[in-house]
């Protein structure tokens, strides 16, 4: 290799002519820019995102073991993550259900207002989160227009645990629709017509053939839903009641930690949930990896 | 121009996309590069044209290494597969692109650029559509937009890259046609990628037939559809029917088959034969005839041998009838490699 | 004889119940909350709500929010240019994992988006001391909200114009530079043109969550009224004072920004459907 490249750059300086004097360096690629828009990339990536996570980590390690445990798994917040959790689990169930129902309505069905209906599912991306969240705590309030209706029936909407998954399931909806809808959009239509052509009935055409094609999509879009939910802040807080042990989210939790300048504490809590966005991080990439082995 | 490629090296991950390949191209020649898919040949294409770089081995144009010269710097036009017209643009902006791109006194005046691109759309036969954007052009026009875009830069030597895959067949036939005019026209040293081996053997003055990152032969077209050098030149250019058989004494015998292989060396061999290379021979291996299908002034024989195995003849439609129940075969001509 | 339904159609019944069931779903979930907003916002009429919005502290909210998305929205769409040419455009090992690297914000909490940088910026930080010295304020400040406000908006125009000129291949790109065309010359006449929808699609999902990040802003911010309060801020300052007539008022016109958003994003999508969403 030295040898070759030794050679190559005689014989570069011995020929007069500029065009292969301009070429003295090895070229990895044909098109230019690789070397600066890499080094850009990985420069801001680490200025804005990779260098500041790792205060959490070194943070929390001024902590010992024992007073990490203390912080990170008190009583208090084991009951604030089982909340933010529950709560992010069974809303983003309940999103899979209405989500798959409402990318199937997009994408097969035909009705006036479709094109309304289709930028509407987009509303929890574009809507601030704190505009959702004083929207939701007045609606479910038991004087608001839908809390009003439920109280009479014994139900508790806001400042409850409920109200936190009313919020998490407006916030999760578009994750699961827009991941199933191009998913759905090209199931080639000649699988639905071989099944039927085999004498599947519909239904047993949309449970063994369309539903299990869609199903690292669902998966997908579910974990999306629910990893977006167990940090979601703005649009639950007003409608949680934030109790402590009853009704206060994680996230929450570290905001109070900080007020009190409790800063290892509130990076302990942190750190859990930074853990959990990597392991769902590697279990959406796990599913996307398994999904593409069907293409 | 002539080009030099001496052992090339390149490859992708772990996999040599293309092993020591050395490679001669004369001035003014057409030559075709043939091989299957993942044989190396749009890699060596795209080394020659650098929009790829070796790891190893040299790249010479007229004596002068441009191994890691840039594509621009070493004047090559370059078609490509899908075209890469610029979608945006009209033809005629498409085919000025190369000019309108030169600084300072190499750019030619508007209307130089303007004259160049009317004489190259007369060229390609498309006068008249430079107004036009791509998306409204069919697939063969496209590709004669590509090629008078990379003919725009008076390129010192024109690659092109499978330039008649994506059309269908009668457009194919013409294009070919075509492509060899406007080589023959311009004089451009001109190299061309393909996997079809009549498209190769039609078009090019000469064929380097490539296998696994390897160049198996260089040759005229009939150096290498008659005179293979090897099995899979053998089994790539032209059909052939493969035996599996043994050499003894300037003989191959393959079950009932047996054929001259005069300086063969002894020992397990394989034999091809071409289908029109079979005669009626009262002294050859019986054949049974199971079906002719007559093709243009040719007729497909399919026969059975003795042992069950299963031939492919061509024979003059004239001579037809005469190939029907039992006959006797032998070949007027074999190629015989080492197993 | 009743003509057969074609295969992949579901009987009539099925459809109308589907409709019902989502129709009734999306306007319990998303309909009713953007009509209580309105509702809430001019329940003591038109003239309440425009005072709401216009005194100082709204107004000086509108301005903090339009700053920070000015600076905000060009910063991650030149580095989602340069990252989509790196990844898009050229090999290189460990591509996967800078995906994963860029979409990361994504998956963190706004929260914690926030706390990182008072980890790093606050008093008790990194920097803190150093910045204190310097007489230079990041956290509790406009530059503080700012950096909350890219890093959770990091991924957006990135993760749209990566699949986007990976499709497009190298090449166009290549072909231009054959012919002589420089670096910059090539991505201006060749590449932009192909992508300049992607990039707006992913400008305006940026804009609209920088202009409404209410989590990552609210750790940062500090809450001074009139100085580093954003709208989504000065909501809920409104809200927690119990003035609901002025949070729901300057909420609809966060409402009326997502619905301008929304209604630019389906004249996208339908002008250019080459450029749809790729999931958030």
């Amino acid at each position: 290799m030295d040898d070759a490249h030794a050679m190559t750059a005689e014989t570069y300086a011995a020929s007069p002519t500029p065009v292969v004097r301009r070429a003295l360096f090895r070229r990895r690629s044909a098109i230019p820019g690789f070397g600066v828009t890499l080094g850009v990339t990985l420069t801001i990536l680490s200025l804005i995102v990779l260098i500041p996570l790792s205060a959490v980590a070194i943070k929390a390690a001024e902590l010992s073991p024992q007073q990490f445990l203390a912080a990170a798994f008190s009583e208090r917040a084991l009951a604030a993550y089982r909340l933010s959790f529950g709560a992010a689990f069974v809303a983003a169930v309940i999103n899979g259900v209405f989500g798959l129902l409402t990318a199937w309505t997009l994408v097969r069905y035909e009705f006036p207002g479709k094109a309304v209906i289709n930028a509407l599912v987009d509303l929890p991306f574009a809507l601030p989160t704190a505009v959702a969240g004083i929207a939701l705590a007045t609606l479910y309030a038991p004087n608001g227009w839908i809390g009003a209706h439920l109280t009479p029936l014994g139900i508790k909407a806001a400042y409850n645990p409920i109200g936190v998954t009313i919020a998490l399931i407006f916030i999760g909806l578009p994750f699961v629709v827009r991941t199933l809808e191009p998913v759905l959009r090209d199931l080639a239509a000649d699988v639905e017509e071989a099944a039927a052509s085999l004498g599947a009935s519909r239904l047993a055409t949309i449970l063994r053939v369309v539903l299990p094609a869609l199903a690292p999509a669902w998966l997908t879009g579910f974990a999306l839903a629910f990893a977006r939910g167990i940090g979601e802040y703005g649009s639950v807080i007003f409608i949680a009641g934030n109790m402590p042990y009853k009704s206060e989210i994680a996230p929450l939790l570290i905001i109070i930690q900080l007020e009190q300048y409790e800063y290892a504490a509130a990076a302990s809590i942190a750190l859990v949930m930074l853990g959990f966005s990597f392991l769902m991080l590697l279990v959406i990439n796990a599913v996307q990896a398994w999904a593409r082995r069907f293409h | 121009m002539t080009i030099s490629i001496r052992s090339v090296e390149k490859q992708y991950g772990r996999y040599p996309a293309l092993n020591k390949v050395g490679l001669e191209i004369a001035d003014g020649e057409l030559l075709a590069l043939l091989g299957p898919s993942g044989s190396g040949k749009t890699t060596l294409l795209r080394v020659i044209a650098g929009l790829e770089f070796p790891e190893g081995g040299q790249v010479l144009f007229n004596d002068q290494d441009v191994t890691f010269a840039s594509a621009a710097a070493r004047r090559v036009g370059f078609v490509f597969q899908q075209y890469a017209l610029f979608k945006h643009m009209t033809v005629a902006r498409n085919v000025a692109f190369g000019l309108d791109v030169r600084k300072g006194k190499d750019k030619p005046s508007k209307a130089e650029i303007t004259a160049r691109v009317d004489e190259l759309l007369k060229l390609v036969e498309l006068d008249g559509l430079g107004g036009r954007y791509p998306s409204q052009l069919s697939g063969g026009q496209r590709q004669r937009v590509a090629l008078s875009r990379a003919l725009a830069v008076s390129p010192s030597v024109l690659l092109l890259d499978e330039p008649f895959g994506a059309l269908d067949a009668t457009v194919r036939k013409s294009l070919r046609r075509e492509l060899r005019r406007i080589h023959d026209a311009t004089g451009v040293t001109t190299i061309f990628v393909t996997h079809d081996q009549e498209e190769a053997l039609e078009l090019a003055d000469r064929v380097a037939v490539l296998n696994a990152g390897q160049i198996e032969q260089v040759g005229t077209p009939d150096e290498v559809h008659d005179n293979p050098a090897s099995p899979f030149v053998c089994g790539f250019v032209g059909e052939a029917n493969r035996f599996d058989g043994v050499v003894s004494g300037g003989q191959f015998t393959a079950g009932p088959v047996v054929l001259a292989a005069p300086g063969a060396r002894d020992g397990p061999s394989i034999a091809y034969v071409r289908p029109h290379d079979f005669l009626l021979d009262e002294s050859g291996f019986e054949a049974r005839i199971e079906r002719v299908a007559p093709q243009g002034p040719l007729a497909h024989v399919e026969a059975v041998l003795a042992d069950g195995r299963r031939i492919e003849v061509t024979v003059a439609r004239d001579d037809a009838p005469r190939f029907a129940g039992l006959v006797k075969l032998s070949s007027r001509r074999s190629h015989v490699f080492a197993a | 004889m009743a003509r057969a339904r074609h295969p992949t159609q579901d009987p009539l019944w099925a459809k109308l119940i589907v409709i019902t069931l989502v129709m009734v779903f999306l306007g319990l979930v998303l309909v009713l909350p953007l009509a209580a907003v309105f509702a809430e916002a001019l329940r003591k009429g038109v003239d309440v709500a425009l005072a709401a919005i216009s005194t100082p502290d709204a107004l000086a909210s509108v301005q903090l929010t339009l700053i920070t998305a000015a600076i905000t929205v060009p910063f991650n769409a030149v580095f989602g240019l340069c990252a989509a040419w790196a990844i898009a455009k050229h090999e290189f090992p460990g591509k996967a994992l800078l995906i994963t690297l860029i979409d990361l914000p994504f998956s963190v909490s706004p929260v914690v988006a926030g706390l990182i940088y008072v980890l790093v910026f606050g008093m008790q930080g990194w920097f803190g001391e150093r910045l204190v010295d310097h007489d230079i304020k990041i956290i509790f400040a406009v530059p503080g909200i700012v950096l909350a406000t890219i890093f959770v908006t990091f991924p957006f125009i990135a993760r749209e114009l990566i699949p986007l000129m990976q499709e497009q291949g190298t090449s166009e790109e290549e072909a231009a530079v054959s012919m002589g065309a420089s670096g910059l010359y090539t991505f201006w006449r060749v590449t932009a043109p192909n992508v300049r929808w992607g990039l707006l699609y992913g400008v305006l999902l940026c804009n609209a969550r920088a202009m409404g990040e209410f989590g990552a802003v609210s750790v940062v911010s500090g809450h001074i009224r009139g100085l580093t309060n954003t709208m989504p801020l000065h909501v809920e300052i409104l809200y927690n004072e119990y003035d609901f007539v002025a949070a729901f008022a300057v909420a609809a016109l966060l409402c009326l920004l997502a619905v301008v958003t929304l209604v630019l994003k389906a004249a996208l999508e339908i002008a250019q459907p080459a450029v749809r969403g790729r999931g958030h």
